[in-house]
C-alpha cells in the first residue's frame, strides 16, 4: 500500500497538467473556430511555408 | 444588398512597447502612415477545406489586403485591408470566385458578454471533469472493497478535490437557484443545488466519522452532466444571438445630407427633420421625405408588395425603405429614426412579439412537473426514515441525500440542448439560421403555411415574358437602350436579349421616365408608357417607342425563387395547408400561384389586412408558418406562431422572423418543418428516458439500497442514452 503514497499525487500531478493545459487552450482562444481548424489541417496550401500574417 | 457607404470603422491598432522607445521622428511617421482597416465579410455559403483556401487566396490576391481569415464556424471572413478597401470591393472579389458575401458591421460583433459567459461556461465544464474522473478512480477503489484506512484516505482525498470543485463548478446554479427562491419559485435549479449542497456536505460528515458511503463523485458528476446541457444550450443560444446581431449589422444605416451644397455622409441617428438628404440611385430611401429636386422611379415592393416601380418627382413623398431606381432624389426629410414609418412598423413588431414570448417549452413543462416532485419525494423519505429509525438523523440524511441525487435529472438537462443542439447544427449546414430558441418545437406544430409572393417565393428580379414574340430588330434596338440603364427592367431586358445591339447614338437617360436615343435621325425611346406615348398593359412592362413605328410592350415575370417549388411540395406531402397572400394586383397574383401550385390566394392585401388575415387563422385553431420578406410582411411575421424570411429581406422583417434562410434557395423550409417534428419527438422521447431511469432507481434510493455506484450508473448511463438519442436526429 505504500506504493498508494506515490501513485495518488502521481494520478493528480497528471490529471492537474491537463486541466492547466485546458485553461492554457481556452485562454489562447483555441475553441473560437473548431470547424475551420479541423478543416484546415486537410489543406496542403501552407505544407511548405507558413501562411503570410498567420500570426494571431 | 446596397453598398452605399464605404466609411468602415478601422480596427484598433495596438502600439506595440517597442514604438515607445523608437525616436519620435519615426514614431510620427508611424502615426501619419493610413491605419489598416478591419472589415468582416459573412459567408453563408462557405463549408469545407476548400473553400478556406479558394477564399483566402482569393482576398490576399486583392491589392491592398494584408491578410484575411476564414472562421468557418461561425461562416465569416475578417480581413485586415488598406484604408481604401471597401467591403464592396471584397464582395465582388469573393463573388467571382462564386461565394456570396454580405458587410457586417465590426462594432456590432466584436467580443460580447455572451462569448465572455460561454467561456466561463468551458472552464467550469473542464474544472468538473477533471475533478469527476479523478473521484472516480478513487471511487472504483472504494466501490470494489478497500477498506478502514485507505477507505478514509480515499474519502478525504475525494473531499479535498470535490469541495472547492463543487464550490466553484456550481456557482452558475446557486446563482439561479437563489434569484428563483427570493422571487418563491421552485425551478429546477433549486433542487439541483440542493442536491449538491447536501450531498457534499453529508459526505463530508460520513468522512470524518469514518462512515462507508460518500458522494462526492456523484456530486460532481452531476455538476459536470448538468454543466455539459447548459453550456450546449449556451451554445446554441449564443449562435442565434450572434446570427441576430449579425443580420442586425447587414446593413449599416448611413445617409449622404446635404448642407450649403457640400456632401457629408453620416450615421442615420444624426439626420434631423428638415435636412436635405441626397439619395443616389440604387441607394435605398435612408429616411421618410419628401423629393425637393429630381425625377426618378422608386421601388416599393418591400414596403407594399407593388411588383410595378412608382414615379417619383418634386412634391411626391417617399418612406424610408424604398429603392431609388434611376435619378438621383433630394429629399426633404420628413420624419429620420425613431419616427420614421420603418421605426413605428418595429415598435408594432415588439409588441406582438410579446405574445410569443409567453409559449412554454417543453422544458419548462418537464421542468415545472418535475421540481415538486422531487422535493417531496425526498422531504417524505427524510421524515419517513426519521420515523422508522427513531430520530437517526444522519441515516434519513443519507437518504434524502440519494433521493435528490438519483431524481435529480442529469438526463432531463441534457435531454433538450442535446436535441437542439443536433438539429440547429443540421440546419445551419443546410443553410436555416434558428434566430430564437423556441422556434424549433414552435416550428413542429405548424399545420398552416401562408407565403408572401415578391421577394420570398419569387426573387423580386424582373424576366422578360414575351421576347418571342418581337422581332429581331426590335430587339436589337431595345438592347441597344437598355444597356445604357441601369434600371432593373432594363438591366434584365439586356441580360436576356441574345442579338448584337443596334447602333443607336446619343443615348442618355431620362431619369424617371426611361432612355432615349438616335437611330437613322429618328427618335427611340425606351421606358414608362405615358412617356412613350401608349397605355399601359396590366402588367409588369416597359415599352420602346420608334418614331414613325409603333410602340412595343416588353411584358416581365418575376423570377420564381429557387427550391420554391420543392418546398411548396414538401410541405404539402407533409400535410400543411399552403396559402398565399400577396399584396401584388390580381392577374399578377393569379398567374404566380397557378404556376406554382397554390389553389388558395389573396391578393392586394395591405401590411394591416395580411396580419388581421394572420391573426384570424390563430382564431381559427391554426398554427401558422408566415414566410415573408418585406416590410409589408412585418406584422405579419410578428403575428404568426413561427415565421422565416430569406437573407435578402429587409432588415425589419429578418428582426421580426425567428428563423433566416441563408441562402437563395427555399427548398430548406420543408427541410427544417421535418427536422423541427422530428427533434420535438426527439425531446419527448428523452425524457421518457430519463422518467424511466428514475422509475427504476428512485424506489431503490427511498428504501435505502442506492449506493454510490448506482447512483452513478443511473447517472452516467441515462445521459449517455439521450445523448445518443439526440444524435439519431437525421
Amino acid at each position: 500500500m505504500q506504493i498508494l503514497a506515490i501513485l495518488i499525487p502521481v494520478s493528480l500531478f497528471l490529471g492537474g497538467i491537463g486541466l492547466v493545459a485546458f485553461v492554457w487552450a481556452l485562454r489562447s482562444r483555441q475553441f473560437e473556430d473548431p470547424q475551420g481548424d479541423a478543416s484546415r489541417i486537410l489543406t496542403k496550401e501552407f505544407d511548405d511555408k507558413p501562411a503570410p500574417g498567420s500570426q494571431p | 444588398m446596397a453598398y452605399e457607404a464605404s466609411g468602415l470603422v478601422s480596427g484598433g491598432m495596438s502600439a506595440c512597447p517597442a514604438c515607445v522607445a523608437a525616436p519620435a521622428a519615426e514614431h510620427l511617421a508611424a502615426l501619419q502612415k493610413p491605419e489598416a482597416a478591419r472589415l468582416i465579410l459573412s459567408l453563408p455559403a462557405a463549408h469545407c477545406a476548400t473553400c478556406i483556401s479558394t477564399v483566402e487566396t482569393a482576398l490576399r490576391a486583392h491589392t491592398g489586403v494584408v491578410s484575411a481569415r476564414v472562421n468557418l464556424t461561425l461562416r465569416r471572413v475578417s480581413v485586415e485591408a488598406a484604408p481604401e478597401i471597401t467591403a464592396a470591393d471584397l464582395s465582388n472579389v469573393l463573388k467571382a470566385v462564386g461565394f456570396e458575401a454580405h458587410e457586417l458591421d465590426p462594432g456590432l460583433l466584436s467580443m460580447t458578454e455572451t462569448d465572455r459567459q460561454g467561456r466561463e461556461l468551458l472552464m467550469r465544464l473542464g474544472v468538473a471533469f477533471f475533478a469527476m474522473m479523478n473521484i472516480m478512480l478513487l471511487s472504483v477503489a472504494v466501490w470494489s472493497g478497500a477498506e478502514a484506512a485507505t477507505r478514509d484516505t480515499f474519502h478525504w482525498i475525494s473531499a479535498t478535490i470535490a469541495i472547492p470543485a463543487v464550490i466553484f463548478v456550481g456557482q452558475p446554479f446557486f446563482k439561479s437557484a437563489w434569484a428563483a427562491l427570493r422571487v418563491g419559485r421552485l425551478g429546477m435549479d433549486v433542487p439541483i443545488s440542493l442536491a449538491l449542497i447536501l450531498a457534499t456536505s453529508i459526505s463530508l460528515y460520513e468522512t470524518m466519522h469514518s462512515g462507508e458511503k460518500t458522494y462526492f463523485d456523484a456530486a460532481v458528476m452531476l455538476a459536470f452532466f448538468l454543466l455539459l446541457g447548459r453550456y450546449l444550450d449556451h451554445r446554441s443560444r449564443a449562435l442565434a444571438r450572434s446570427a441576430a446581431e449579425e443580420l442586425a449589422a447587414l446593413e449599416v444605416p448611413r445617409a449622404i445630407v446635404l448642407e450649403e451644397g457640400i456632401e457629408h455622409l453620416r450615421p442615420i441617428g444624426q439626420v434631423a427633420k428638415g435636412d436635405l438628404v441626397l439619395v443616389r440611385p440604387g441607394g435605398r430611401m435612408p429616411v421618410d421625405g419628401e423629393v425637393v429636386t429630381g425625377t426618378s422611379e422608386v421601388d416599393r415592393g418591400l414596403l407594399t408588395g407593388e411588383s410595378l416601380p412608382v414615379f417619383a418627382g418634386p412634391g411626391c413623398v417617399v418612406s424610408a425603405g424604398e429603392v431609388n431606381l434611376t435619378g438621383p432624389l433630394t429629399l426633404r426629410v420628413l420624419a429620420a429614426g425613431r419616427e420614421s414609418s420603418l421605426h413605428r412598423m418595429a415598435d408594432l413588431v415588439a409588441a406582438a412579439e410579446s405574445a410569443r414570448n409567453r409559449f412554454t417549452t417543453l422544458a419548462e413543462r418537464a421542468a415545472r412537473f418535475y421540481a415538486p416532485i422531487v422535493h417531496v419525494l425526498s422531504f417524505s423519505a427524510f421524515g419517513f426514515w426519521m420515523w422508522k429509525t427513531g430520530g437517526d438523523l444522519r441515516f434519513a440524511v443519507n437518504i434524502s441525500a440519494a433521493v435528490l441525487i438519483i431524481t435529480c435529472p442529469c438526463a432531463l438537462g441534457l435531454a433538450v440542448p442535446a436535441v437542439v443542439t443536433a438539429a440547429s447544427g443540421k440546419l445551419f449546414r443546410k443553410g436555416v439560421l434558428i434566430k430564437n430558441g423556441t422556434a424549433l418545437e414552435r416550428l413542429a406544430e405548424v399545420d398552416m403555411v401562408v407565403f408572401d409572393k415578391t421577394g420570398t417565393l419569387t426573387l423580386g428580379a424582373p424576366d422578360p415574358a414575351n421576347l418571342k414574340g418581337i422581332g429581331d430588330q426590335v430587339q436589337s434596338v431595345a438592347l441597344a437602350l437598355a444597356k445604357a440603364s441601369s434600371h432593373p427592367l432594363a438591366a434584365a431586358l439586356a441580360g436576356r436579349i441574345l442579338t448584337s445591339p443596334a447602333p443607336v447614338t446619343d443615348l442618355h437617360e431620362v431619369p424617371g421616365y426611361g432612355i432615349e436615343g438616335q437611330l437613322d435621325g429618328r427618335r427611340v425611346r425606351l421606358g414608362r408608357a405615358d412617356w412613350v406615348g401608349v397605355t399601359a398593359v396590366p402588367q409588369t412592362a416597359t415599352y420602346l417607342g420608334m418614331e414613325g413605328q409603333a410602340p412595343v410592350a416588353f411584358t416581365f415575370t418575376d423570377q420564381i425563387r429557387p427550391g420554391a417549388e420543392a418546398a411548396i411540395a414538401g410541405l404539402k406531402a407533409q400535410g400543411k395547408a399552403i396559402k398565399l397572400v400577396s399584396g401584388d394586383h390580381e392577374a399578377a397574383v393569379k398567374a404566380f400561384a397557378d404556376r406554382v401550385g397554390i389553389a388558395d390566394w389573396v391578393a392586394g392585401a395591405l401590411p394591416v389586412e395580411k396580419a388581421a388575415l394572420v391573426r384570424g387563422l390563430a382564431v381559427q385553431g391554426h398554427k401558422v408558418l408566415m414566410v415573408g420578406d418585406g416590410l409589408n410582411d412585418t406584422e405579419a411575421l410578428a403575428a404568426a406562431h413561427v415565421s422565416i424570411s430569406p437573407a435578402q429581406a429587409l432588415d425589419a422583417a429578418r428582426v421580426a422572423s425567428d428563423i433566416v434562410l441563408l441562402g437563395h434557395d427555399l427548398a430548406p423550409i420543408a427541410d427544417a418543418a421535418r427536422i423541427s417534428r422530428q427533434a420535438t419527438r426527439r425531446m419527448v422521447q428523452n425524457f421518457e428516458i430519463s422518467a424511466a431511469y428514475n422509475v427504476i432507481a428512485v424506489p431503490l434510493a427511498l428504501m435505502g439500497a442506492a449506493t454510490p455506484l448506482a447512483a452513478a450508473l443511473a447517472m452516467s448511463l441515462s445521459s449517455i442514452s439521450v445523448s445518443l438519442n439526440a444524435l439519431r436526429l437525421k
